[in-house]
């Protein structure tokens, strides 16, 4: 009796609380909920929007004329130009990037003296600001620069490397590539922290060597942690822009005008909105899929680690 | 990866020794294959080191040289007559301190509201439960699916229609509200998430409205996570080049990033020595700040590697 008096008295006082605690709940979550509609969804739709349209800013013409824009990327060879070198730029960067990263985590998992020091060189250029890095590398990769200066005192003549087709690529992997590997490598070092020492150990008195024991029992072992980071590395490789702008202009040639590059060409070099928009739309799927792929994994990786 | 999992990796990283006795009988136990073998390891970490390293040394050195030095072959690893000539001219091409302060300013302003946006929001989505908060949680998780560069054309129309081209406005409302607060309101509510509820009931006994719980008890103690959004936030807004470029066109509203790649002669070449005293004065700030605390760093950062 007691009870019921208790609990039918608390129904009846819980609405007014509950429905209190709902509207803070409300209040609290508007200023990210209405950014979000205003800055990221509603913007969103436009570009589709615009993307149907003839919409050039220096002849003021917005026309309405359908799939026209996205019939131009099929014939666009500059487009297809930028998808090729995004996709130069993203697999090279990946494959550079993963496999250093994991180099360096080992090093650094092998419990020398001045690991700690070590960790803190490899992260630094992860903090340097993003322009200034590009701009010293840009120092450094000049015809006469730093980098050909001490080649020359090895007799080595080196090659202009940001203006020449068969280097400037490369070399803009490169920078980027020391620019962020510290932030994988810690992400790889905590999984290889995770690695149970007395798998390793077992393998190890069963005869099973140092490379043997990396690839049969440590690389399965992170393999999700692995594809994550794949996954994250091509994402934002797909957004690199400001090295590109400082390094090379998308040059020598187009051999470097990545995706991102060409759509800001498109839009604040040639007025070209409309189309420009549709090649946003193209960026958006691209990134989408990929995004999509990596929250299926990163379940699964969750789902490994519990 | 928690701050316990890096401080496991900080202890790890002390030569392996629990006890001296058992420090002592590794030692002795180890041959010389294996010194040669932990000599070699780190030698080759040395030369991983280098191209981390060096650029840095490269363009704090570069920076003091003169013009006929800099790019001398072959190369001097210390300038000849360290000038700080370049330092002065850096100030006199451009407004530099202007553009270094507009930086400063809007970093923080985007990093305090950053906060503000994301712990709300981050707690209401953790701790309170209001009809429809699964939905307006994936509205804002969606920000998280558009990159920035996708939907440029459509902010620069609106700003444009707006009248705030050229003003400081795009550059603080967008990161705060927009895509980038998005990751911020997730490791937020991650963290509270994980929060005891005792906590909170003890706080309602002693008679505290749910804003009370918010500001006086949860939000004091997501200051790790707090930290680890504030490095973040901070440097993103730093570090922010494309749209400065594209709101932002008299020289005094600038920011560093833009601003440093300014320093151009006539011809439209950089003048290394200034351009390098600049990078220097942008670069130095942040590096000792990261040395000093550069497990929150690490920890922050490492962060949005794994959710972002």
């Amino acid at each position: 009796m007691a009870l019921a008096t208790l609990t039918a008295g608390r129904r009846a006082r819980r609405p007014a609380w509950r429905r209190r605690d709902a509207q803070i709940g409300y209040l609290f979550v508007a200023p990210q909920v209405l950014g979000v509609l205003a800055l990221v969804v509603v913007p969103l739709a436009t570009v589709v929007w615009y993307s149907l349209h003839d919409w050039n800013v220096l002849t003021s013409t917005f026309i309405f004329d359908g799939a026209a824009n996205y019939q131009r990327m099929l014939t666009d060879g500059g487009l297809h130009g930028s998808l090729a070198a995004s996709g130069w730029f993203s697999l090279g960067l990946v494959t550079l990037n993963i496999s250093l990263a994991m180099v360096l985590a080992l090093l650094l998992n092998q419990r020398l003296r001045g690991t700690t020091a070590f960790r803190v060189m490899f992260f630094s250029p992860v903090v340097v600001s993003l322009v200034a890095w590009t701009i010293v590398w840009g120092f450094l990769l000049q015809a006469d620069g730093g980098i050909n200066g001490f080649l020359a005192l090895l007799g080595i003549e080196g090659p202009n490397w940001l203006r020449n087709g068969a280097t400037a690529m490369i070399s803009v992997i490169i920078v980027q590539l020391f620019k962020n590997v510290g932030l994988n490598m810690i992400l790889f070092l905590a999984a290889l922290q995770a690695v149970p020492v007395q798998i390793q150990e077992a393998a190890r008195l069963d005869g099973a060597n140092a490379w043997r024991r990396f690839w049969s029992i440590v690389v399965p072992l992170i393999s999700p942690t692995i594809l994550l980071v794949s996954i994250i590395t091509v994402v934002g490789s797909l957004e690199v822009f400001a090295q590109i702008d400082v390094l090379t202009q998308g040059g020598p040639g187009h051999s470097t005008t990545v995706l991102v590059y060409y759509l800001y060409q498109q839009a604040f070099q040639f007025n070209e909105f409309g189309y420009a928009s549709a090649v946003s739309v193209l960026l958006f799927v691209i990134v989408l899929v990929l995004t999509l792929i990596q929250w299926q994994t990163r379940k699964r990786w969750v789902f490994h680690e519990s | 990866m928690s701050l316990d999992q890096l401080e496991r990796l900080e202890r790890d990283a002390v030569p392996d020794s629990p006890t001296k006795d058992q420090a002592v009988s590794t030692r002795s136990r180890r041959t010389a294959g294996e010194r040669a073998m932990r000599a070699s390891l780190l030698l080759l970490m040395v030369m991983a080191a280098v191209p981390f390293v060096f650029p840095l040394w490269w363009m704090a050195t570069s920076s003091l040289k003169s013009t006929s030095e800099i790019l001398r072959i072959p190369p001097t690893l210390l300038p000849e007559s360290p000038s700080f000539d370049p330092y002065r001219q850096v100030f006199e091409l451009q407004p530099f301190a202007q553009q270094y302060w507009n930086s400063i300013y809007i970093a923080v302003l985007v990093t305090v509201g950053t906060i503000l946006v994301s712990s709300l929001a981050g707690y209401a989505f953790a701790r309170i439960t209001f009809p429809g908060s699964n939905a307006l949680f994936l509205v804002v998780l969606s920000g998280m699916l558009v990159p920035a560069e996708v939907t440029i054309v459509p902010l620069f129309r609106y700003v444009n229609t707006l009248g705030l081209i050229n003003t400081h406005w795009p550059l603080i409302i967008l990161p705060m509200f927009g895509a980038p607060s998005v990751l911020a309101t997730f490791i937020m509510r991650q963290y509270f998430l994980g929060l005891p509820h005792e906590l909170e009931e003890a706080g309602r006994m002693d008679g505290l409205g749910r804003t009370g719980l918010f500001w006086r008890i949860a939000f004091p103690l997501a200051r790790p996570a707090i930290a680890a959004v504030a490095i973040f936030t901070f440097l993103k807004s730093w570090n922010l080049y494309l749209e400065p470029i594209v709101f932002l066109s008299s020289r005094e509203k600038f920011t560093i990033p833009q601003a440093l790649t300014q320093y151009v002669d006539a011809y439209g070449g950089p003048i290394w020595n200034v351009q390098l005293a600049a990078t220097t004065l942008t670069v130095l700030p942040v590096l000792i700040v990261f040395l000093v605390a550069q497990r929150q760093f690490v920890q922050g950062l490492a962060q949005t590697g794994l959710k972002g």
